[in-house]
């Protein structure tokens, strides 16, 4: 009897075995849902620009012509300079030395003392400006702008011309204290 | 009093408009044993008489951590942080591109979504400004650390879409976009998508709600809410940080030794008393102290609880299932015998991290340091008089 229990153990022990390879079967290579994107849907939504300059588009435009662009969609929420508010405080170099954001929190940060990279003034106008109608501005009015704001925050000379190949090699005086995630693994301490 | 479209539906905006009785009065004389109650309905609707609500600022909605229990946020009740407000998306108009970096650039519907093997997981959200700068005594839990909530959240594996489109071997980041008024964008680290990043469309068992990213979102688990992004429309793969708006100018740390850290994901180790808190007022007797406690890097291992201030800590009993990246609730018997007493809760992590005080942070940070990536020790004050204040600490 002893014998023969065991055996029906083991019997039973395989036939679940197989049946449990049966039921979870192995996930394919590819499931094959969705379909292919054309290059032309692509293109109507991809709108980043990185800082190398990759996703510029083409177009150009100067800091007189980003003035007029600024003082009609820009000025009511950033101030007529970009230094008065009530939003985001977008020019200003100070401090000309250093980069003492944690010493004194009530620096603001402009895009002039604290922001690391061009490319991103173009990419966030272009994509979220103004407020009340983001998106709509074309291409020439964000480098337009883009050109205001860099030329404001004195990074550029007045009459430069931002373009896709101008934008990306403009150097950003914060950009050489931004570092990446650094903090050691916990237990440690993070800073 | 204000009238609600409940009480336009139930009548009960008559007695509001004679102005004679409220609306109290004229909800409650029955003795509801002799009265037959209400039908079944389509759609339930909370008790009358609980009104949890979140605190509405800006563009900022918190979780009103003083009147939940257990440690499943109601989806109506999580936290909201919308950078252009919240979106209308048509599900059947809904779909999410993935291309860059890939073999096969892809376009998924939602249904295409839903085809995919699918996964629930439970974790917490947390925004990573999650502890004002200034609080004053009267600040309640909600007020304090509401930005972080926690949902069942269900979706497909974004390691699974990656292989369906497949990733080529350069690629090391991907940019998530949303389709808000601020086509919000992150950069996230391409170990982090393969690991445990979900696509997310369920959250607590039915769709994600507008206000938590519908139709689909992007979900990080343990990471600073920001780089969840939600209403996701779009995935680009690639070989570098995108470095966007949000992951410079804002959502960065600078530091006392003139440096400015980007990608600082995790959330750290975190807790809060929830009861007894502002406004609450004690008698004398015995108090269960209860809070929740949750860590980017994985489960609570333990939550400490203080009632002299700091000077002895005492193990909290955690609430089964205590779950990876989620809120865990703690609970501590205390007799409160009189007389002003400090009360404080400490969590420790399974990697032995301990919640730090705020002194300690600062000290580590800098003072008058930024807003992000603080989870200090914080504590209320049971006054003589039974009345609870939050126990205020100087910012640096």
């Amino acid at each position: 009897m002893r014998r023969t229990a065991t055996l029906w153990g083991a019997t039973i022990s395989v036939t679940v075995a197989v049946t449990g390879a049966a039921l979870f079967a192995q996930a394919p290579a590819r499931f094959g849902f969705g379909r292919p994107a054309t290059p032309q849907e692509i293109a109507a939504i991809d709108i980043d620009v990185m800082p190398d300059g990759r996703g510029l588009p083409p177009g150009r435009g100067t800091s007189a012509e980003g003035a007029v662009i600024y003082a009609a969609k820009c000025a009511q929420c950033h101030g007529k300079t970009g230094t008065e508010g009530p939003n985001d405080i977008l020019v200003g170099r100070e401090p000309r030395t250093g980069f003492q954001f944690a010493q004194n929190p009530k620096l603001p940060h402009t895009i002039g003392n604290y922001w690391p990279y061009a490319t991103t003034v173009f990419d966030y106008v272009r994509r979220a400006m103004p407020p009340t109608a983001p998106g709509s501005l074309t291409d020439d009015e964000v480098y337009a702008l883009t050109a205001f704001l860099l030329h404001a925050n004195e990074l550029i000379a007045v009459d430069a011309v931002m373009d896709q190949s101008t934008l990306a090699r403009v150097v950003m005086p914060a950009r050489q204290y931004f570092v990446p995630e650094s903090r050691p693994a916990p237990p440690k301490p993070r800073p | 009093m204000k009238v609600t479209r409940r009480d336009l539906l139930t009548g009960a905006a008559g007695a509001v408009v004679l102005g004679k009785t409220t609306r109290a009065q004229t909800r409650t004389p029955v003795d509801p044993t002799k009265v037959r109650g209400t039908p079944t309905s389509a759609m339930g609707q909370r008790a009358r008489t609980a009104t949890p609500q979140r605190l509405v600022r800006g563009n900022i909605s918190s979780t009103p951590h003083q009147d939940l229990m257990g440690i499943i946020t109601p989806s109506d009740l999580h936290f909201e942080r919308h950078h252009a407000g919240v979106p209308e998306i048509d599900p059947a108009n809904y779909s999410l591109l993935i291309h860059g970096m890939v073999d096969r650039p892809m376009v998924f519907s939602l249904a295409d979504l839903k085809r995919f093997p699918s996964v629930s997981r439970i974790h917490f959200l947390e925004c990573s400004g999650n502890l004002g700068r200034v609080a004053g005594p009267e600040t309640t839990p909600g007020l304090l650390a509401g930005l972080t909530s926690t949902s069942e959240w269900t979706g497909v594996k974004l390691a699974t879409l990656l292989k369906e489109v497949g990733v080529q071997p350069k690629a090391t980041w991907l940019l998530a976009e949303g389709s808000d008024a601020a086509v919000l964008t992150r950069s996230v680290p391409m170990a982090k998508a393969l690991d445990d990043a979900l696509i997310a469309y369920g959250q607590n068992g039915e769709a994600i709600r507008p206000e938590q990213g519908y139709p689909a979102r992007l979900f990080l688990p343990g990471w600073e809410g920001n780089a969840s992004v939600k209403w996701l429309r779009r995935i680009e793969v690639s070989d570098a940080p995108f470095m966007t708006r949000e992951e410079t100018s804002k959502y960065t740390e600078p530091f006392a030794n003139g440096t400015a850290r980007m990608f600082s994901f995790q959330m750290d180790a975190r807790s809060l008393i929830t009861y007894p808190a502002f406004p609450n007022t004690l008698e004398p007797g015995w108090v269960e102290i209860k809070g929740i406690a949750w860590t980017g890097a994985g489960k609570i291992r333990r939550v400490e609880v203080s009632t002299n201030g700091g000077a002895t800590w005492a193990a909290a009993e955690l609430q089964e299932p205590v779950l990876s990246m989620a809120h865990t609730r703690f609970r501590h018997l205390w007799n409160w015998t009189g007389g002003e007493a400090v009360i404080m809760s400490r969590a420790v992590d399974e990697t032995g991290y301990v919640q730090p005080t705020r002194a300690e942070l600062l000290k580590l940070r800098g003072p008058g340091t930024a807003i992000y990536h603080m989870n200090p020790i914080t504590g209320w004050v049971v006054q003589a008089t039974g009345n609870v204040i939050y126990k205020q600490e100087p910012w640096g």
